[in-house]
C-alpha cells in the first residue's frame, strides 16, 4: 500500500526535443484507481512506463510510498505491471508464469504454490493453472496477466491498456472484474487507456492527457459537468461534445438564428472577446415541435434502442464543420433529410476561450 | 512427415475480378504443387538422392568377395550381410598403421561438441546483449563482428598457427605469450570458435531481437536481472536458434578435415575421423568394403545429431506469449 507522486516528471528521448512526457505534477492516493487517459501519442503509456522505471525520468522525480525511486530498477519498486499484449512467458506454465516474480525474489516453494492457488481462485483459473499460454484464450491470458501482477502483493499496480486487445463483450465484464478486484484488494492502480468510456467507468479519478501534458485531474463527474479546456470537453464523453464558434453579444451568444443567455461568471471571463467556444453535450437538447432554435439537417440517424444519436449540420455550419450530434429518444427519432429544430437546456452550455481553449468561468 | 493443406475458406463477399484472379492463381500453384505428378517427381528426385547413399550401405554390407566381383545392386537379389567390415574398420589394427577408425571416431566426438557447445555459450551471451542491452555503440559492435564473416577462413590459417605457436611480438615486446597449444584439442577448439563466432551471433542476435520486447520487460518488472532474464526468458525462447545453429556447426565441424589438420599438426592423437579416412582412401583404395563401412559410420553421428536436434525446430515457440 503506498501513494504515488509525479513531481515535474519529465521524459525526454534521445534525439527529440519535445518531451513525451513534460514536468507532470500528479498525486496519486493510496488505494486509489487513476485512470490515464489521452488520445494516442498523449504520452499516457509513457508515464506509466515511467512509473515502472522502464522508461527514464530525465528531470523531476517519482515517489513511490514517500521514497523517490526515481532512479531504481524496475524490480526494486515494489510495482506490478499488466501489459497491453498481456506479455505471458509462452514457455511457463500458468503456474509457473504467476510464480516467477516470488521465485525470484526467494519465496519457498510451498508458500508459493499457496500464493498462487489463491489468485488463481480468484480469478477462476485454477483448472488452468498446468497449461501453456498458448493453450488460453485471449481472456484467459488477460486473466493470467493479472494473477501474475496480484500474486506479487505489490504497492501498486500499472497496467497499460489491458482489456484493448479482448472483443467488445468480454471487455465490459472484465472491465467489472477488475474493479471489483481493485475495490477488494485496495491496491493503489494505476490504468492507462485511450478508451473514455472505460476511463469513466473505472477511475476513482482520471487524469486526461494530450500531447504529455496533462490537461485536468478530476472525479469523472467533474470531468464530465466542468471540462476544464475544449479539449477535455471534446475527448471524455461519446459521442463527444458539439463546439461551435459563437459571436459575443451584451447578455449571451449567438449561435446560428438563436441568442444563447450567458452566465454572469461567464460573461465577465468573456469581457475583450468577441467571439467564443460554445460547448453543448448531444443530451442537452430538446426537439422543438414548432419552428424555433436551431435548425438541424439531419444527416445520420444512429439508433440504439433507448436513445438515437441524430448528426446533421446546423444551417450556417460551413462544410468542413464537424457534424452537429443531439441525443434524441428511441421511440420516434427524426429521419434521415428531415429538417429538425432544436432548443438547448438552459445552464447545459460549456464556454471556452476561442484561441486558448480555456474554460470560461 | 506430411503437411495437410486446410481448405481456403469461401469469401463471403463478392471479390472484384482483380482479387478473383489472384486468388484462383495461387490456387492453381498449389494445385500443380499437389498434383500426382509433381509428388511423383519428388520421389524421384528423392529416390536419385538417396542411391549413392544406399550403394555405400550395402557394399559396406558385403563380403570381400562380393564387393569386388559384382555391384552392389546384386545384393537385392542375392542378399548376404556381414559385419565384418565395421568390425575390422573400426577396432583392427591390420591396416596401414595407425589402428581402426574407432579411437578417431571418439576425437571426432572430442573435437565436435566443445567445438559446438563453445561458440553457443559464447555467442548467445553476446547476442543477447547486443540485441536487448542499451549502449552506445552496441550496433557498430554487431556490424564489426558480422563483417569478420567476410575474411576466408583459409586467409587466417597461417597467422593463427603462427600465434599458437609462436605468440605474438613487435619486435621485441610480447603481446601475447607463446601459448603452446598447437597440436593440441584447445587449438582446434579455439581456432573453430573464432571461425563459427560471426555467423553465430548475426543469427542468434537477429532471432533474439524478435523476441516481444514486452516479455523482456515483464521479466524486468518481475525481478529479474540480466543474466536471470537470459537464463529464465531468452535462452528458452531462442532454442530454434541456437539448434539450428548447433546443427549447423556440429556438421560442418565433423566435416571439416581442414582446420583440424592445420591446427592438429597431424599427430594420431587429435585427428578426425575425416583425417583418418582420407589417409584411407590412399592405402586401402582397393578394398571398397572397408572404406564404404568407414564411410557410412561418418554420416551416422551427425544424421543422430541432426535427428535428435530436429525436435527443437518448434514453430510457434511463442504463440501465446503476446497478443496480436
Amino acid at each position: 500500500m503506498a501513494d504515488v507522486r509525479y513531481i515535474n516528471a519529465t521524459c525526454l528521448y534521445e534525439g527529440n526535443p519535445v518531451p513525451a512526457i513534460n514536468s507532470l505534477n500528479l498525486e496519486i492516493g493510496d488505494g486509489e484507481f487513476m485512470v490515464l487517459v489521452g488520445p494516442s501519442g498523449s504520452g499516457k503509456s509513457t508515464a506509466l512506463r515511467m512509473l515502472a522505471g522502464l522508461e527514464p525520468v530525465s528531470t523531476g522525480e517519482i515517489d513511490i510510498g514517500g521514497v523517490n525511486v526515481s532512479n531504481r530498477a524496475p524490480k526494486d519498486r515494489d510495482i506490478a505491471m499488466v501489459f497491453q499484449n498481456y506479455a505471458l512467458y509462452p514457455h511457463m506454465s500458468v503456474a509457473e508464469n504467476m510464480g516467477f516474480a516470488l521465485k525470484l525474489k526467494g519465496v519457498p516453494k510451498e508458500e508459493r504454490d499457496r500464493k498462487v492457488v489463491e489468485a488463481a481462485k480468484l480469478l477462476d483459473l485454477e483448472k488452468y493453472l498446468d497449461r501453456k499460454p498458448k493453450a488460453l484464450s485471449g481472456g484467459q491470458r488477460q486473466r493470467v496477466a493479472m494473477g501474475r501482477a496480484i500474486v506479487r502483493e505489490p504497492s501498486v499496480f500499472l497496467m497499460d491498456e489491458p482489456l484493448s486487445n479482448l472483443d467488445a463483450k468480454l471487455r465490459v465484464e472484465t472491465r467489472a472484474n477488475i474493479a471489483n478486484l481493485q475495490a477488494r484488494l485496495g491496491t493503489t492502480t494505476v490504468y492507462v487507456t485511450h478508451d473514455q468510456v472505460e476511463a469513466m467507468t473505472m477511475g476513482n479519478r482520471v487524469a486526461v492527457l494530450k500531447d504529455g501534458v496533462l490537461q485536468q485531474v478530476d472525479t469523472p463527474r467533474n470531468l464530465y459537468d466542468r471540462p476544464t479546456n475544449a479539449f477535455v470537453a471534446a475527448f471524455i464523453g461519446s459521442p463527444a461534445m458539439n463546439l461551435r464558434q459563437a459571436k459575443l453579444v451584451d447578455d449571451g451568444a449567438v449561435l446560428g438564428a438563436v441568442t444563447l443567455p450567458l452566465p454572469r461568471p461567464v460573461l465577465e471571463a468573456a469581457k475583450g472577446l468577441s467571439t467564443i467556444t460554445l460547448g453543448m453535450r448531444p443530451e442537452a437538447f430538446t426537439i422543438s415541435s414548432d419552428e424555433t432554435g436551431l435548425a438541424l439537417d439531419v444527416k445520420l440517424v444512429e439508433e440504439l434502442g433507448a436513445d438515437a444519436y441524430v448528426y446533421g449540420t446546423l444551417s450556417g455550419d460551413s462544410p468542413e464543420e464537424r457534424p452537429f450530434v443531439i441525443r434524441a429518444g428511441g421511440a420516434a427519432p427524426p429521419r434521415i433529410g428531415d429538417l429538425i429544430h432544436i432548443s438547448i437546456l438552459v445552464g447545459q452550455e460549456h464556454a471556452f476561450h476561442p484561441d486558448t481553449g480555456e474554460r470560461l468561468g | 512427415m506430411t503437411t495437410t493443406t486446410p481448405p481456403i475458406a469461401t469469401a463471403p463477399v463478392p471479390l472484384t475480378g482483380a482479387e478473383a484472379a489472384r486468388v484462383s492463381d495461387v490456387k492453381k500453384v498449389r494445385r500443380a504443387f499437389s498434383s500426382p505428378i509433381a509428388s511423383l517427381l519428388v520421389v524421384i528426385l528423392t529416390v536419385l538422392w538417396t542411391v549413392p547413399t544406399f550403394g555405400l550401405l550395402v557394399t559396406s554390407l558385403r563380403t570381400k568377395a562380393d564387393a569386388n566381383s559384382n555391384g552392389w545392386w546384386t545384393f537385392l537379389a542375392h542378399p548376404h550381410v556381414t559385419l565384418a567390415n565395421y568390425n575390422s574398420i573400426l577396432f583392427s589394427n591390420s591396416f596401414g598403421g595407425g589402428g581402426g577408425l574407432f579411437p578417431y571416431m571418439v576425437n571426432s566426438l572430442a573435437i565436435c561438441i566443445p567445438a559446438t557447445l563453445i561458440p553457443i555459450a559464447i555467442a548467445s551471451m553476446a547476442a543477447y546483449v547486443l540485441a536487448w542491452v542499451r549502449f552506445k555503440g552496441s550496433d557498430f559492435i554487431f556490424f564489426v563482428i558480422f563483417a569478420l564473416q567476410v575474411v576466408p577462413l583459409q586467409m587466417s590459417l597461417v597467422p593463427l598457427l603462427q600465434l599458437y605457436s609462436g605468440g605474438a611480438h613487435i619486435g621485441s615486446f610480447t603481446i601475447l605469450p607463446k601459448l603452446h597449444i598447437a597440436g593440441t584439442y584447445t587449438a582446434i577448439w579455439l581456432s573453430h570458435t573464432m571461425f563459427s563466432l560471426p555467423l553465430a551471433v548475426f543469427l542468434l542476435h537477429n532471432f533474439m531481437s524478435q523476441l516481444p520486447s514486452s516479455v523482456i520487460e515483464a521479466a524486468r518488472v518481475d525481478g529479474a536481472g540480466p543474466m536471470r532474464i537470459f537464463r529464465s526468458v531468452v535462452l528458452p525462447l531462442a532454442t530454434p536458434a541456437i539448434a539450428s545453429f548447433g546443427i549447423f556447426q556440429f556438421i560442418w565441424v565433423w566435416n571439416d578435415l581442414l582446420v583440424a589438420l592445420t591446427f592438429g599438426g597431424g599427430s594420431p592423437k587429435v585427428q578426425p575421423l575425416t583425417a583418418r579416412l582420407s589417409q584411407l582412401t590412399g592405402s586401402l583404395g582397393s578394398k571398397w568394403e572397408l572404406l564404404t563401412a568407414g564411410g557410412f559410420i561418418s554420416i551416422v553421428i551427425p544424421m543422430i545429431v541432426f535427428f535428435a536436434l530436429q525436435r527443437y525446430f518448434v514453430r510457434g515457440l511463442l504463440a501465446g506469449s503476446v497478443k496480436g
